[in-house]
């Protein structure tokens, strides 16, 4: 059985995986194309525009990029396709371990991991790029569908991502990012930021996912994140089932968040469109409430806590009115009624004792604030076993420094 | 560094002739022209003064049989390292062949060949026999001022000649043992994947061999007679300098012998894994340190929660739960050859059913909670 697990409310999604899973796809055969898109890739100079013609171009291999400065550019998202149905090897579609790099106007489908994946570069352009699994949501598909892990200076407009088993977009370990105007459906996570240091996330469709877009700090990684802005994103009707595999983070977030914090410092959440997300519109938490840490401590320097949060001005509408977890149905039940809902914002209500003041609030500095109309927060008190829920916004009615706006540096900026 | 003068005076003289170190801007498309290894059809041979040599604990590929060798260029002898990889002198190559032994069900249209986990030998005359094994392709690794580089050659049907194929190379191949066959796709790496495994640290962008450490040549082989140690076969031949330090351990993943359990795992993940999986990897992105010289700690997987395991994770909740092998998310992936799940990534069309024992009992054998 699988479990899925939020702020400490279990859910037995009633799932069963077989134990062993059949492997044995049926070996492809490459086609003429794909040797010679490799060769290119392989061969590629600095300065070097690599086109993908127009058509559908089965791939039975992953691809893969390591020369700086190169552009692979097609005819269209919905004109230039990759297809990797019935790929054979290869953990991504195409992998890129290069610097300067712009992929642009192509689509890449049905890959048997992850979809693009870029690990470790610089001055990183992906625009218009469409990854899409395209039988729809199913937990068999690949994990990511755009990837990019330990880059810097990196732009990641104007895409489509459908249907990732993990994250549509997943900015990983990452520093000075701007992921913008891009549309995500029925991932289980849209957008997800993680261990990343000043993002911008706006401008971006994120509809239909299990959850919405994601800001996560994760531990044991060489990078904790910070800094990170959320704003003018439309986040709607996040309800799909979580159909993750367990062991990911993502298979902790329950259907129908919206906007999801978890331990994740400085973090910037407004101007939103955020509506009818069946279990919140906007979640904080800590990775004590996902489920999956185990007894053993986490390593000395992560902190699980999230801090520094500031929610203002979003449009908030619906939500919270189906939660997911047997728990928290209860707790909706329990607190509004049968025909009432969550509040906007569900919070663990885990501290860090060591940044609280006398009263047991957070201190200035390290204070989730709301400043957004008459939108409530619930504390669940996890905690302390949930023995004291407060809903209200009173206590966190105060504002921080707004962050900065990324600016991407030359030769992007 | 020596030029390509020889191909015109080829066809007057039989071999041996000495190897031959291309520029790396005209590297020849037919592996021969190396002068490393040959073959006529009937036999794989090695040229004079290349040197075959064997890893305790190598990379599995398939099933695939392995001959390595190793040539440097006159006067040019390795310095020794503890850890890293030998020193070579520029000029270098190093090949490995991979082949296998054609099975009962063997024909011409049929590549039948047999599952089995053992190292390559050359006969007692120093070939392999063409009648019995099969070539696929053999991968060069060339030391340039500027630093290594990869060459995949693959074997032609006559086995007469391989050719360089920089895009790799898909061959379906039928696996046999006593329990039936299996088809997979054998795939020629090409020459980025060879950098996908072949640079350790990552950030660096530079290939490195991985095999010819300390604690893997560290071990005894016999070629045309007794077994001798091949490192100190090594520097009594000139290949390598002489070193003062007792070189480390060399455990074989395969044989008890006075390895632990636990050792003979070690070094088991280490060369499957460490190439990507070490601090500064590819896959430092992990988290996941499986280097021979890492703690058996949260960082080599102990209680470890994975972080874009996407359904590599198999619902599994740590890379290795103490004592619960079916628990163990590094279990998971190497009991499958779904490129979604498998690990490695590369080398994987089969699961190599010793090397998931190997780790399971290690796994089922440990204590402690998570």
């Amino acid at each position: 059985m699988r479990i899925v697990k939020i702020i400490g409310i279990t859910l037995a999604a009633g799932t069963t995986l077989a134990a062993c899973e059949k492997d044995a796809a049926p070996v492809t055969v490459p086609s003429d194309y794909q040797k010679e898109l490799q060769t290119q890739l392989i061969t590629a100079k600095a300065g070097d525009v690599i086109t993908i013609p127009a058509g559908v171009h089965s791939i039975n291999r992953g691809l893969s990029l390591d020369v700086s400065g190169v552009t692979i550019r097609g005819a269209g998202m919905d004109e230039s396709i990759l297809s990797f149905k019935g790929q054979i090897q290869g953990a991504e579609g195409l992998l890129v371990t290069a610097s300067d790099f712009t992929i642009e106007d192509l689509a890449i489908e049905d890959t048997a991991g992850d979809g693009l994946k870029i690990n470790e570069g610089r001055n990183i352009v992906i625009r218009r790029v469409r990854t899409e699994w395209t039988n729809g949501p199913d937990e068999k598909n690949g994990a990511y569908g755009i990837y990019p892990v330990q880059t810097e200076n990196v732009l990641l407009e104007e895409s489509i991502a459908i249907a990732a088993s993990d994250a549509g977009i997943y900015v990983g370990q990452s520093r000075n990012v701007i992921v913008r105007n891009n549309r995500v459906e029925r991932n289980v996570a849209g957008i997800e930021i993680e261990n990343t240091f000043s993002a911008d996330v706006y401008g971006n469709v994120a509809n239909e996912n299990t959850g919405g877009i994601l800001v996560f700090n994760m531990p044991d990684l060489p990078q904790p994140g910070h800094s990170t802005r959320v704003f003018q994103n439309t986040v709607i009707g996040n309800n799909t089932d979580n159909f993750g595999a367990e062991g990911t983070p993502v298979a902790s977030v329950p259907a129908g968040s919206g906007i999801v914090i978890n331990s994740n410092d400085k973090v910037e959440i407004f101007d939103n469109d955020i509506a009818d997300n069946d279990t919140a519109n906007i979640i904080i938490s800590s990775y004590y409430a996902t489920g999956f840490q185990g007894t053993r401590a986490v390593v000395a320097n992560y902190d699980p806590y999230p801090e520094t949060i500031y929610i203002y001005n979003n449009r908030l509408s619906g939500g919270g009115s189906s939660p997911d977890g047997l728990d928290l149905k209860a707790l909706r039940i329990a607190l509004f009624g049968l025909g009432g809902s969550l509040p906007d914002i569900l919070w663990d209500g885990f501290v860090n004792t060591d940044k609280l003041d006398a009263q047991g609030n957070h201190l200035a500095e390290y204070a989730i604030c709301v400043d957004n109309g008459d939108a409530e927060i619930l504390n669940a008190d996890l905690p302390n076993g949930s023995s004291d829920i407060v809903i209200g916004a009173a206590q966190h009615q105060c504002r921080h420094e707004k962050l900065p706006a990324v600016v991407l540096a030359a030769p992007l900026g | 560094m020596f030029i390509a003068v020889c191909a015109v005076l080829a066809a007057c003289e039989p071999s041996p002739r000495s190897t031959v170190v291309h520029p790396v801007d005209a590297v020849p498309e037919v592996l021969s022209e190396w002068r490393v290894v040959f073959a006529d059809g009937d036999r794989f041979r090695l040229n004079d003064r290349v040197v075959p040599y064997d890893l305790n604990t190598p990379l599995f590929s398939d099933y695939a049989l392995k001959l390595r060798t190793i040539w440097l260029p006159d006067g040019g002898a390795a310095v020794y390292n503890d850890s890293r990889e030998l020193d070579f002198p520029i000029g270098t190559i190093i090949s490995k062949t991979f082949h296998y032994e054609k099975s009962a069900q063997w024909s011409e249209h049929r590549f039948a060949v047999v599952k089995a986990d053992r190292e390559s030998s050359l006969n007692a005359s120093g070939h392999l026999d063409l009648n019995d094994y099969v070539l696929v392709e053999t991968r060069l690794l060339v030391r340039y001022e500027s630093g290594w580089q990869a060459f995949p050659y693959v074997w032609n049907a006559t086995q007469d000649e391989a050719f360089l194929e920089v895009a790799g190379e898909q061959i379906n191949i039928e696996l046999v043992d006593a329990l039936g066959s299996e088809t997979i796709a054998y795939i020629v790496p090409d020459t980025n994947q060879c950098g996908g495994c072949h640079t350790p640290d990552h950030s660096s962008r530079q290939l490195r061999p991985l095999g010819p450490k300390a604690w893997q040549l560290n071990r005894e082989y016999s070629w045309w007679g007794d077994p001798v140690s091949q490192l100190h076969h090594w520097v009594a031949t000139g290949l390598l300098q002489p070193f003062d330090s007792t070189p480390p351990r060399g455990s074989r993943w395969s044989e008890p012998g006075d390895d632990s359990l636990e050792q003979r795992a070690k070094a088991y993940l280490d060369s499957n894994c460490a190439h990507c999986h070490n601090a500064a990897g590819a896959a430092d992105t992990s988290a996941l340190h499986l280097d021979i010289g890492a703690a058996v700690d949260r960082h080599y997987g102990v209680c470890k929660t994975p972080v874009a395991v996407g359904r590599g994770s198999g619902d599994r909740p740590y890379d290795i739960y103490p004592g619960r092998p079916d628990d163990s998310i590094l279990v998971y992936r190497m009991q499958h050859s779904d490129p979604a799940i498998a690990m490695p990534e590369l080398g994987r069309g089969s699961v190599h059913v010793e090397g998931v024992r190997l780790i399971r009992d290690w796994v089922s054998g440990m204590n402690g909670e998570c």
